[in-house]
């Protein structure tokens, strides 16, 4: 069993789960993700990693409550244990001196943007980074990722923090306070991934994205996660998660994704409960 | 309580079969289809056995279990002895009496074969497991004093299950690392709770964990930490991570909902228990008619599952001819007697599905047997113009699997085969990397549990000598 140190909402519907793992803690590299379940038997979920401590062997998930097992997990305490953390599994993020990299996040994004943001500092790039919500009480740990960045622009959809609107006005921003991108690294639900593919796409550099699918041992075995990318099938646990987001095939992408849509509602009328947002 | 036994003058071609669910019944349940034999049957049927001087059916068994020998203890009603004979050889006598293709081994080489009623020897190792677990207290083999060598072995299936077994009994300390939540491999995630109960699996990864091996689940060797750093806290190590990533079969539409790999199918249903969801968490989709392309045992284990399911329409789609199917006959006919339908000599080439992304019908062609081709099977052609529509809820490709590609890719050392599979010296099990042995699917790409079993016993017996300088 897996230990929870902390465990907190950080915003409406988004929890922050601190959980000792150390072999994973010792291995991890950004970009990573691990997969848990939140009681015996249940459903494996992939969560990206939002940081972590080596030396205390601990990990920092942070995800969104949307159904069974993410609700299993908001609802756990400190001192709770989880049945499986297994990691970290998927290809770290690539960090390179690119020159000047723009990470964009939001949702649980802005938890696993901070440790790529981190790196891409360290190896000596000019980091920029965007995070973006529908309001401003959405946009969290915006003090971290000051540090670990050049600059952070943030959005909000209503204009009550920074600049007003959504991603697609992210290339004007850029071009106002004159920030060129040589990448472009997006982490987020799906369809600011799309969207910013679409949007960045102009700039003709790398966008990458870190696909979140569907998945069950992400080790490869099954499949589940197969996505087509350049034409190819490719599997996002082995291969990715991250792609360069112009060569996804994202009509399909989100398809499979939404595949157990109708399944996902059989628990909510089969315990008659939920929970109101 | 036993009595003496002369072997029977005449030959008894009377094969005793072993009650099942009826059909109707259990492809409507996950239970065990077949019941086991009772035990005046298991020793009518032991009786046949004719003890022959050098019995063929021994160099037929990969891990050489002394047939005859337990036989004879079970005709003579000395259980205990006979499960002491089968155990001295065999871990795992529950899981191989069940799902071993003895008609191609033991059973093909029985001298009674000749008459078409081989001693039924897998039957007969199933009574003797479950007699033995019924009993409700396993007999410990003694463990030798510790020889202070330490072995990682990588996977809990079948492979690493008995590299485990034997290589605490001879003294060494072992450490199992399995990738997923529970133990067992193929035996948890693939094979179907109808045709091994996971209670099953559960008792003998127990026993072996009773020996003394310690089991780290949760835990993937090439990502977690990788097989080196394995190495630097262990004497020698084990590779026996199976088959990894599933075969597509590179047609358009296979990235459509309700399309499958075998191994997601069976994992969702076995390991996740997503049979019983919402109960459990894991959802699987209710589906009307499900084709499954593909002709061996693990297209058989979709098949079924999918009619358990509550399909309504199942059917194999296979290239070649029934006289090609690689399945097991037993399976072949369970399936045929639950009401699978066979598509012979059809190739899907497309699938085709609606503007939300779900399949609607598989596109096939009709085929016809040529020449035989490099496999001795006759190659099967296309039939020109005979496409046609099946319309299907779900397809499930069960075509095979690529060795899993986490260790190779992760560790230096290793020689690589054409197919992404780990070399190993078949006599030994011995990889091109230093103090690293392997075996299993991982080693010869989608094949047996018991094969994987026999490689296990091959390079436990190698890395024994190599780590003590003994012979087993």
């Amino acid at each position: 069993m897996f230990a929870i140190v902390e465990s907190q909402p950080l915003v409406p519907n988004l929890y922050r789960m601190v959980v000792e793992a150390p072999p994973v803690a010792a291995q991890v590299k950004p970009g990573q993700f691990v997969i848990v379940q939140a009681v015996e038997f249940g459903e494996r979920i992939p969560l990206s990693v939002a940081d972590w401590d080596a030396e205390a062997g601990t990990l920092t998930l942070i995800f969104m409550e949307v159904g069974k097992t993410t609700s299993a997990l908001a609802a756990k305490k400190r001192g709770d244990a989880l049945p499986t953390v297994v990691g970290p599994l998927g290809n770290p993020t690539v960090i390179e001196p690119f020159g000047s990299v723009v990470c964009v996040a939001g949702c649980y994004g802005i938890g696993s943007i901070l440790p790529v943001a981190r790196a891409l500092k360290a190896a000596g790039n000019r980091v920029t980074v965007a995070i973006e919500g529908r309001s401003a009480y959405l946009l969290y740990g915006r003090e971290a990722l000051r540090g670990h960045c050049d600059t952070l622009i943030e959005i909000t959809r209503d204009g009550s923090r920074g600049f007003k609107g959504h991603i697609g006005r992210l290339p004007e921003i850029l071009r106002e306070k004159g920030v060129t991108a040589d990448r472009f690294i997006v982490n987020g639900c799906t369809f600011l991934m799309r969207r910013a593919s679409q949007v960045f796409e102009p700039a003709g550099v790398p966008v990458i994205v870190s696909l979140n699918p569907i998945m069950i041992d992400g080790t490869g075995m099954c499949g589940v996660c197969r996505l087509t990318y350049d034409g190819k099938m490719k599997f996002a646990c082995v291969d990715g998660p991250d792609f360069d987001g112009r060569l996804v095939d994202w009509e399909e992408f989100l398809k499979r994704r939404k595949q157990y849509v109708d399944e996902e509602l059989i628990p909510v009328h089969h315990t008659g409960h939920t929970r109101c947002y | 309580m036993s009595e003496p036994t002369t072997p029977p003058k005449k030959m008894n071609l009377n094969r005793e079969e072993m009650p099942k669910q009826p059909a109707v019944v259990r492809r409507g349940n996950f239970m065990e289809v077949a019941l086991g034999y009772p035990l005046e049957t298991a020793r009518r049927e032991a009786s046949r056995c004719i003890q022959c001087k050098k019995p063929l059916c021994v160099a037929g068994c990969p891990v050489e279990i002394d047939i005859p020998g337990f036989i004879r203890h079970i005709a003579s009603g000395d259980l205990p002895q006979a499960a002491r004979v089968l155990k001295s050889k065999n871990c795992l006598p529950a899981i191989c009496g069940r799902v071993c293709p003895q008609e191609e081994q033991c059973e093909a080489r029985c001298v009674l074969e000749k008459k078409g009623a081989a001693v039924a020897i897998g039957r007969l190792e199933r009574f003797i497991a479950d007699w033995e677990a019924a009993q409700g207290t396993m007999e410990m083999p003694l463990i030798p004093k510790s020889t202070g060598k330490r072995v990682a072995v990588i996977g809990s299936g079948p492979a690493g299950i008995t590299v485990a077994g034997d290589l605490i009994k001879l003294g060494h300390a072992v450490t199992i690392y399995e990738a997923l939540h529970e133990p067992g491999g193929v035996l948890t995630y693939g094979i179907p709770e109808f045709r091994l109960p996971k209670a099953i699996v559960k008792r003998e990864v127990d026993y072996v964990r009773a020996l003394g091996v310690d089991l780290v689940l949760n835990f993937v060797v090439g990502l977690t930490r990788t097989l080196d750093q394995i190495l630097d806290e262990y004497d020698a190590a084990f590779v026996g991570t199976g088959a990894g990533l599933p075969w597509f079969m590179d047609i358009p539409g296979e990235n459509l909902n309700g399309v499958y790999s075998a191994n997601e199918y069976l994992t969702r249903m076995n390991l996740m228990r997503g049979f019983l969801y919402p109960r459990s968490d894991t959802p699987i989709k209710k589906q009307t008619r499900v084709a499954v392309v593909g002709g061996g045992n693990v297209a058989m284990d979709c098949a079924r599952t999918a009619l358990r399911l509550g399909a309504a329409e199942v059917r194999i789609v296979y290239r070649r001819s029934r006289q090609e199917l690689p399945a097991r006959l037993e399976e072949i006919e369970n399936a045929e007697e639950e009401g699978v339908i066979f598509e012979y000599l059809t190739l899907p080439i497309r699938y085709n599905g609606d503007d939300d992304g779900w399949i609607l019908n598989m596109e096939a062609l009709r085929m016809e047997l040529g020449e035989p081709d490099a496999s001795g099977r006759r190659r099967p052609v296309k039939v020109e113009g005979s496409e046609f529509l099946l319309p299907v809820d779900a397809a499930v490709c069960a075509i095979g699997n690529s060795p899993n590609p986490l260790i190779p890719r992760t560790s230096a050392g290793f020689e690589i085969g054409k197919g992404g599979n780990i070399v190993a010296d078949p006599a030994t099990g011995k990889t091109a990397k230093d103090r690293v042995w392997a075996g299993g699917d991982i080693v010869t790409g989608a094949a047996t549990v018991i094969l994987a079993m026999g490689a296990g016993r091959v390079a436990a017996r190698a890395m024994h000598e190599y780590l003590t300088g003994e012979k087993v």
